[in-house]
């Protein structure tokens, strides 16, 4: 187990199971009889994660011109994307999907994140689009593979470099129908590969009714096609969890809009999109989900999503690819694909 | 030759005579408009994008009707496995000038996962219709010749903000010169006018650097025609924005969209292009639309088709002038083309005639074997009945002779028994003297 992990077992407040079944359940079992400063622990944990710093890997999906790049510098509030300067680049559409990481580290209080954003440009965007996923499911599982090898060597690194995927946000286009072909086929492909996260892209496109209409439509489509998304129903740990990842699922997929323009509206700068009838407020919860999707993605499932893809996608993938070589011995560097489809 | 009398007439031309009277002819106008009002006017306009663009909105704002309602939805809620090409007629009157129009719409367009060749159903469509017009046409009676060819083609963009996407410039080159096209940016109210602006240059550098030839607005000699004209050319292609629900913007009723951060007016200048699209489609450009199908689209086709017919012909005239065989010779063709229309019609009538006898014959013999299998049934029958009844006859005798026998045997009996009391009283009367 990676060392870094455990500190957020005890931080995160959704997960209530204590790996020190020993001590204190606070209220049951015995009562101490004095102060012994077992609860500094978590102080203790707290330092070190601080100093550690953690990775944080967000893959972005969706044909171009959907606002991807710019919703996550939206969501992290710097230029983290690969088209950092502003507008009028050369967007030259690739004739295959390529896989583009770019990493940065970004500190708040103390605490360091090195954040990766893996795009994916040229999905969805050639006349034919067969297969277009394929390049992707093939990066995720090269990381699980990377890793993989890492943790089986014999002389293993302390903290192994996690490059996998925690999380893919699949941009869904507004038409106000219903999802397209290409996106269920995507989705159910990569749903039990890698957390995945739908989201309605350029949400300022439609007025409020079209938008309920259409996620209701989008959430009963996913569910007939059997596409779990993240958080998924099988992975709650308890009611608590439940309840609160009920919620969340209702309100699923999020409509968002990003953008990284302030503009004076009733003599506050805010973050919108203006328009010749009005200013679309970014963070305003009356005209779009941002600050739902941020809250979410950042605030308080940030830890959970890279638990989910450590403890279930990437030991689904390691217990394949041991089954399937009959055993644990260093994997020779011939087998690094592995089709997961 | 001709060039001097060309050269004449056009220096006659110059030369305007002044009239010494009211002649009268500047009434030509008055007639002509009559005569097409009393006629009537047809318009197709297709439309083509991929599903979700807002196009039966946009169709239902622009002639103010619902053309595309519940009952009979738009494109984006008829998508099949493949690409429908479908029409829809209706008519439109206002003014007392009715317009017939067809609206060609194509559900399934850019939608599948693999969209190699989904332009194809729709060249095939609009050639299926020039060939229409070419059949009709060279006919000899050509009294009815409607005008089903696809006048102008609405090809709508999605409002990415980037760029064309491969599969409008696909399409758009296949048919650029099969159709007016009339590229407009879809849903026009996702972008602020910065973007807006920046994507309009974007997609007409694209245009020109891939050689497309988008319908042009043609240069007229007024002035003031041509400054508006410029204008529109300034702004293509049209950023719009359909709506049919109308909302309340201070105290003026508008169709619009409400958001929570306002509302995007439809009929708004500065809020998007439909008011110059609707004008220039239906207020100015109709007819020219109609005109340049007729005089540039419609003749490549037919110029092509009948090179091609030619070539493998006898006559190698490559001439795109009118049909070089004289009227007589085509009657004569005519003819004997219903000749042997009549013909084969007769012959496929007799073969149907002799499949008919041959089943009826056949019906006739099988109705027989089964009479004569009924017939054996019944006879068997009868038979068994027969034999039954004997055997019920012979029981029947049997008994008879039992019963006559026993009978017999009781009259034996009595006799005896009588014999035998005459005897005993005989007996007995000696017996008792």
């Amino acid at each position: 187990m990676l060392a870094s992990n455990l500190p957020w077992l005890l931080l995160h407040s959704r997960n209530r199971q204590s790996p020190f079944p020993g001590l204190g359940h606070s209220g049951s079992g015995s009562t101490l009889l004095g102060y012994i400063g077992i609860d500094t622990i978590i102080e203790q944990m707290r330092k070190k994660t601080m100093k550690a710093g953690f990775d944080f890997n967000i893959m972005i999906v969706g044909h171009s011109g959907l606002g991807k790049s710019t919703l996550v510098n939206t969501l992290f509030k710097s230029q983290v994307s690969r088209w950092s300067s502003g507008w009028g680049g050369e967007h030259k559409i690739p004739k295959t999907v390529e896989i583009k990481a770019v990493s940065h580290v970004i500190e708040e209080g103390g605490v360091k994140m090195k954040l990766t954003v893996i795009d994916t440009p040229g999905f969805g965007d050639q006349i034919n689009n067969e297969n277009c996923w394929d390049p992707i499911s093939k990066y995720i599982n090269e990381q699980y593979e990377k890793f993989l090898k890492e943790e089986v060597n014999i002389a293993r690194k302390k903290r192994i470099p996690d490059t996998r995927v925690h999380c893919c946000l699949y941009f869904i286009s507004p038409t106000g129908h219903s999802l397209r072909q290409l996106d269920i086929e995507f989705m159910k492909h990569l749903s039990r590969v890698v957390n995945i996260i739908p989201v309605i892209a350029k949400s300022d496109t439609m007025t409020p009714d079209e938008k309920n209409e259409f996620k209701h439509r989008v959430r009963k489509e996913l569910e007939t096609h059997g596409i779990e998304y993240y958080p998924q129903n099988e992975f709650d740990d308890d009611m608590e969890d439940k309840n609160e990842n009920d919620k969340i699922r209702e309100a699923m997929p999020f409509a968002v809009v990003g953008s990284d323009k302030e503009f004076q509206v009733n003599g506050k700068r805010v973050l919108g999109r203006k328009t010749a009838w009005g200013v679309v407020e970014v963070e305003n919860p009356n005209h779009c989900e941002f600050a739902l999707l941020r809250d979410f993605l950042i605030r308080s499932h940030l830890q959970d999503l890279k638990e989910v893809t450590h403890n279930i996608h990437y030991e689904t993938y390691r217990a394949r690819r041991l089954n399937d070589n009959g055993g644990l011995h260093p994997i020779s560097a011939n087998n690094t694909q592995e089709s997961n489809l | 030759g001709w060039e001097e009398h060309a050269f004449m007439f056009g220096f006659c031309l110059q030369q305007e005579k002044l009239l010494e009277g009211y002649v009268g002819f500047a009434n030509l106008p008055n007639q002509v408009y009559r005569k097409s009002v009393k006629r009537g006017f047809e318009f197709t306009l297709m439309v083509v994008g991929e599903s979700g663009l807002g196009k039966s909105t946009l169709i239902n704002s622009l002639f103010l009707t619902d053309l595309y309602s519940p009952e009979y939805p738009g494109p984006s809620h008829r998508i099949k496995k493949t690409v429908q090409v479908e029409q829809s007629k209706v008519l439109v009157k206002e003014g007392g000038v009715q317009l017939l129009l067809t609206i060609v719409d194509t559900p399934g367009f850019g939608d599948a996962v693999d969209n190699s060749n989904c332009w194809q159903p729709v060249i095939d469509h609009i050639d299926s219709k020039f060939e229409d017009y070419l059949n009709s046409e060279s006919r000899v009676n050509r009294r009815q010749m409607p005008d089903n060819r696809v006048h102008c083609c609405l090809y709508f963009i999605a409002p990415s903000g980037h760029g064309l996407k491969p599969l409008d410039i696909e399409f758009m080159k296949r048919l650029h010169e099969k159709v007016n096209i009339i590229p407009l940016i879809a849903k026009a109210d996702t972008m602020t006018p910065e973007e807006c602006q920046q994507f309009k240059k974007q997609i007409m550098r694209e245009i020109t650097e891939h050689k497309i030839q988008i319908y042009e607005f043609p240069e007229t000699n007024d002035e003031e025609e041509n400054k508006m004209v410029k204008k529109i050319k300034d702004r293509l292609p049209l950023a719009v924005v359909g709506s049919n629900t109308i909302i309340v913007v201070n105290e003026k009723r508008v169709r619009g969209r409400q958001y929570p951060w306002g509302v995007a007016e439809v009929e708004n200048g500065e809020h998007c292009d439909f008011t110059i699209l609707r004008n220039m489609l239906i207020r100015t450009h109709m007819q020219d639309l109609k005109d340049v199908t007729n005089n540039v689209h419609y003749e490549n086709y037919r110029s092509r088709k009948l090179a091609a017919v030619t070539y493998n012909g006898v006559d190698n005239n490559k001439n795109k002038g009118p049909m070089t065989k004289s009227p007589l010779a085509q009657m004569e063709e005519e003819r004997r083309e219903h000749v042997t229309k009549m013909e084969k019609m007769e012959m496929e009538m007799e073969q149907v005639f002799e499949m008919k006898v041959k089943e009826k014959i056949q019906k006739l013999k099988d109705s027989e074997l089964e009479l004569q299998r009924r017939h054996e049934q019944m006879k068997k029958n009868l038979e068994a009945q027969h034999k039954e009844l004997e055997e019920k006859r012979r029981q029947l005798e049997d008994e008879k002779h039992n019963w006559e026998a026993q009978q017999r045997v009781l009259e034996q009996q009595k006799l005896d028994a009588s014999r035998y009391s005459t005897l005993s009283r005989r007996v007995k009367k000696i017996f008792t003297k």
